[in-house]
Parts: C-alpha cells; structure tokens; sequence
C-alpha cells in the first residue's frame, strides 16, 4: 500500500516520480536528513536569512512519523478520519426543535439524580455569626405574583393530609409548642442573588413526626394561599435545618415573607422555601404538572444547595 | 472509454507528486476538542443568559447592575431554559473535558502541551513575533511556548469553571470546596472569571487557526497536515 511507501527527500525540479520502494524509516535515516537540508540551505544562500533556521523533525506531535503519500491516499486517508468523526454531530440532535426539550429533560434529570445521590443527610450548611447577617430591609421580599395574599391570621390553620397518622388542620401555636430552632443561613436565589438571614421555626422533622408522618414516603407536597405549590424530598424535608419557619430576624413572619407559616431548607434554592403555607400533604407519588411552580414550568425539581 | 480514462485517471493520481503529511491529533483530541468548543460556546451563552436575571456581583438590596449583556449574544431564552442548558452540557463539557485530560495523561502527550517553568522566558520573544515585530524565534518541539500558555490555559480555566460551578450548583454539599473559594458569594465571580479566561483564549486562537490556513485547521479534522512546516 501507498500508506506505507516513504520517500527520500528530493529537490523539487525532480518532478513526480513513482515511489522507489518501501525505504526503511529508521531514526538514523532521520538523523542524517537535518544536516543533509541545513547544507543544502548553506548552498542555495537562501534569501530568507531572517528567518531562525527551521528545526526539522520527523515526527508529528501525535508522536506518529511523518509520511509521504500519493495524493489519492491522502484522501482516502483523510475520509477515513473524518468518518470517524461523524458522533460529534450527534450534538446536532440539540438544534432540532423536537428533540431540544426531551434532550435538556434529560440533562436535567441527571443533573437531578446526581443531586439527590451527593445529599448529606447529616451534612449542614454553612451558618453564620449574627454580625453576617443582612438587615431584615435588605433581605429582599420576593413573590412570584402578590406580596400578600390576605391570610387571615387570626383563623389561619395548616391542613394535613396524605400518609399521617394524625390529618387534620393545625393551628399555629400547636406548631410552635414544639422546640423552636433559630439559625443564620444564606438564602440563594435562582437568579444568582445571595443574603444571609436569621430564621426561626419548628424543625420540619419534629413536627412531621409529631403528625405521625410516614418518613418513609418520598415527598412531602405543600399548598399556598397565593398558589403557589412546592414538592420536597423527604430526606430533605428530615434534614436538622429544614424549617417550618414562623420567625425572621427574631419576629413573627411578616406578610411579604409568608406568614404565618413558610419552609425554610438552607439546603434548598429559594423557590423550593414556599411561603403563606396552606396545605401540606405527605405522598409517594407527585401529581404530573404539580411538582412546583417553576418546576413544572422548566426549572430543577431538586433545587438542592 | 470511460472506464479506461478513469482507470488512468487514478492511476496518474495514485502516482502523482507525493505529498508529505502528519498525523498531528489523534481521534480522541479531535473528538474532545470538537466537543468541548460546541459545549464552551453553549455554556458561555446560557452562561450569560443566567447573568442577565441578577448582572451584579453585589448585594441584591440596592442592585447596582454590572453591565447588560445583549440578548444577541445569549443562549436559552429565559432564566429556566437556560439553565436547562447549563445543567445538560456541563455534563458534555465536563466529560470531554475529562476525555482529553486522561488520553493526554495516558499518552504521555501532556509532555509536549503543558506549559512549565522553563516556557516562561520563550513566550515573549513568541508573542513578540505573532505581532510582527520580532524574528522568529526558534522552536525545536511540537508546540511553541505561546500555544503552550494558550492551550495550558484552558484547561485551567475549565478546571477553574467547573470547581467553582461545582460550588455555585451545591455550595452546602462541597462546602471544603465553598470555603476555599471564599463562599458562595465569591465562586459566583470566580465562575465568572473563568467565563473570562474562554473569552480572552477564543479570539486569539481563531485568529491563530485562520493566519496558519486551510491545512492547519484541516488537521484537526481529520488529524493529518498536509505540508507540515517542521518538515522541509
């Protein structure tokens, strides 16, 4: 094969010629072609003088030796090689409109699955001393369509449903008749935006076994009086920081951040800490299109920090 | 006939003027590299796309904005999609990434590519060069010290953006990570940074693949060079 066939160096005005047989590439051969060219640039006294004199070598960078071909094997070899990179154009599949959403779901659920699969169960985010803390008016109040739904606070109570022992509505102080847990944690929102804040609350994994939930099932689903929905994992939802939250900055929880009652999971992105909480429900399966409000609109339905 | 003249047709090709020519990258760079440049470019745009929904390095109460990135130059539609897209080509960009990193380990490749100590007094009289001003230098090895720099680099900046992308995705669950990086808050800029660093390596090296022609570019598609110019 021409693939094999090397040539010795010849001047140019030698013209085509074919091969002269299958010459022995050896790294003595090699040795001697640099000073044999050096000389006969010497002798030619080329015009380039400025240029550094070239360093020859005989191998690619890829550590193979330089060949020399006829022109039809180059190409073939050349088409050999592109075939072979043909998959990269599978990254092609993303410009095509109806494969786009399947593909980035998927990227999604991976990117999902390995978050679930990294949780700590014991691991607790970073918490900060009180002078970290921003002033309860830079920690933004943020709403996806009304600052303040009109809880009546007065009669408000939690409902309870789904796989507990004891359903039913409860109201705040039965909530906050459990031990109470204050923190510092930062809150991050999608969007990129951080504040380290001070949160009081009932720790999420008292009060479910207090309801007698089955820690076992896999989500726990929360209702809002705005409309907003959320779904949690249980693991996160029994993680010691998770809270359902009544206090911030050491006060009852204003109407801009959800009172009487939110989530507060330092281990969660801001759109998971559902607010004005209404109903909450304890579940092994979530209801398509009620995974979240933004989830079910594209965003990650793990939200994990 | 036809067949005749095709006949002699490939014959005369077959042994026409031979051509010198290296296999300069093999399958697996060509691959990565391909790869990786389709997974920086999404990530850079969705990257900015992201940045777009809070463009500040600031507190979020008052928001002083950085800069607007214009939406031309954005990737993902909206804050959801593009974060879609970020989280789905990571995954691509991280494992070409990787691709590249072990064959070069494994090769022993790395060798020729990665920059070091003994590069640091070549890469001036290089650049020095590239801009018209200077001889060229003599460079007896497969990379000269500035592609060395420029091709060290940007493994760098991917291992640097996707460290500090791993502590903006889970700050609390590589809080070793969070905490050498100055906390969530920092990696943000240093996520962003490392977006810099591709910015600043992509003009420069397709300036470099255009000033060098078609038979430079062409090896990386298919891994030979026709013409190499270290062989004379």
């Amino acid at each position: 094969m021409p693939d094999d066939i090397h040539e010795e160096q010849k001047s140019p005005e030698e013209g085509p010629q074919p091969p002269t047989g299958p010459a022995d590439h050896g790294a003595a051969q090699a040795e001697e072609r640099v000073p044999q060219a050096a000389a006969q640039s010497d002798a030619a006294a080329q015009p380039e003088e400025v240029a550094a004199p070239a360093v020859l070598r005989h191998v690619g960078p890829a550590g193979e030796e330089v060949r020399r071909v006829a022109p039809a094997e180059r190409k073939r070899m050349n088409r050999r090689e592109l075939l072979k990179l043909v998959p990269v154009l599978a990254l092609g599949a993303f410009a095509v409109p109806k494969l786009r959403e399947p593909l980035l779901n998927e990227g999604l659920h991976l990117s999902d699955w390995a978050s679930g699969k990294i949780f700590g169960r014991a691991r607790l985010a970073q918490t900060f001393r009180d002078g970290d803390v921003v002033p309860f008016e830079k920690f933004p109040y943020n709403f996806y369509d009304v600052a303040d739904p009109g809880v009546n606070l007065e009669r408000w109570t939690l409902t309870v449903e789904g796989l507990v022992k004891r359903p039913g509505e409860y109201k705040l102080s039965q909530i906050q008749a459990l031990p109470k847990v204050t923190q510092n944690t930062r809150h991050v929102c999608v969007e990129g935006w951080d504040v380290i804040g001070n949160f009081g609350g009932t720790r999420a994994s008292d009060f479910l076994r207090a309801i007698g939930a089955d820690t076992s099932a896999r989500f726990l689903e929360a209702e809002c009086a705005d409309g907003y929905y959320e779904s949690i994992d249980m693991e996160t939802m029994l993680h010691p920081q998770t809270l359902f939250c009544y206090e911030m900055y050491g006060k009852p929880l204003d109407r801009g951040h959800g009172a009487p009652l939110r989530l507060q999971m330092p281990t969660k992105i801001g759109y998971k800490q559902a607010k004005y909480l209404d109903t909450i429900r304890v579940t092994n399966v979530l209801q398509a299109d009620k995974r979240g409000y933004w989830e079910d609109q594209g965003y990650s339905w793990y939200g994990g920090l | 006939m036809a067949t005749t003249a095709n006949v002699r047709k490939q014959n005369e090709a077959e042994v026409g003027a031979p051509v010198t020519i290296a296999y300069e990258h093999p399958w697996v760079v060509r691959f990565a590299h391909w790869v990786n440049a389709v997974a920086v470019l999404v990530l850079v745009g969705t990257g900015l796309q992201i940045f777009r929904a809070f463009p500040s390095f600031g507190p979020k109460i008052p928001q002083k904005n950085l800069l607007d990135v214009p939406r031309l130059i954005t990737l993902g539609g909206w804050l959801g999609g593009a974060l879609q897209w970020h989280f789905t080509f990571m995954w691509i960009f991280v494992g070409s990434g990787l691709m590249y990193v072990i064959y070069q380990i494994a090769t022993g490749h790395w060798r020729q590519v990665l920059f070091t100590a003994r590069d640091t007094t070549g890469v001036w009289p290089m650049a020095r060069y590239y801009f018209f001003f200077g001889p060229k230098p003599v460079v007896d090895a497969a990379y000269n010290p500035l592609q060395k720099l420029a091709y060290t680099s940007t493994v760098f900046f991917g291992l640097l953006s996707t460290l500090t992308g791993l502590v903006l995705y889970k700050p609390d669950q590589f809080w070793w990570l969070a905490w050498l990086m100055g906390g969530f808050h920092y990696a943000r800029i240093w996520h962003f940074l490392s977006m810099c660093g591709f910015l600043a390596f992509i003009p420069g090296h397709l300036i470099m693949v255009l000033l060098h022609g078609w038979n430079n570019f062409y090896s990386m598609v298919t891994g030979w060079k026709r013409d190499p110019e270290y062989v004379e």
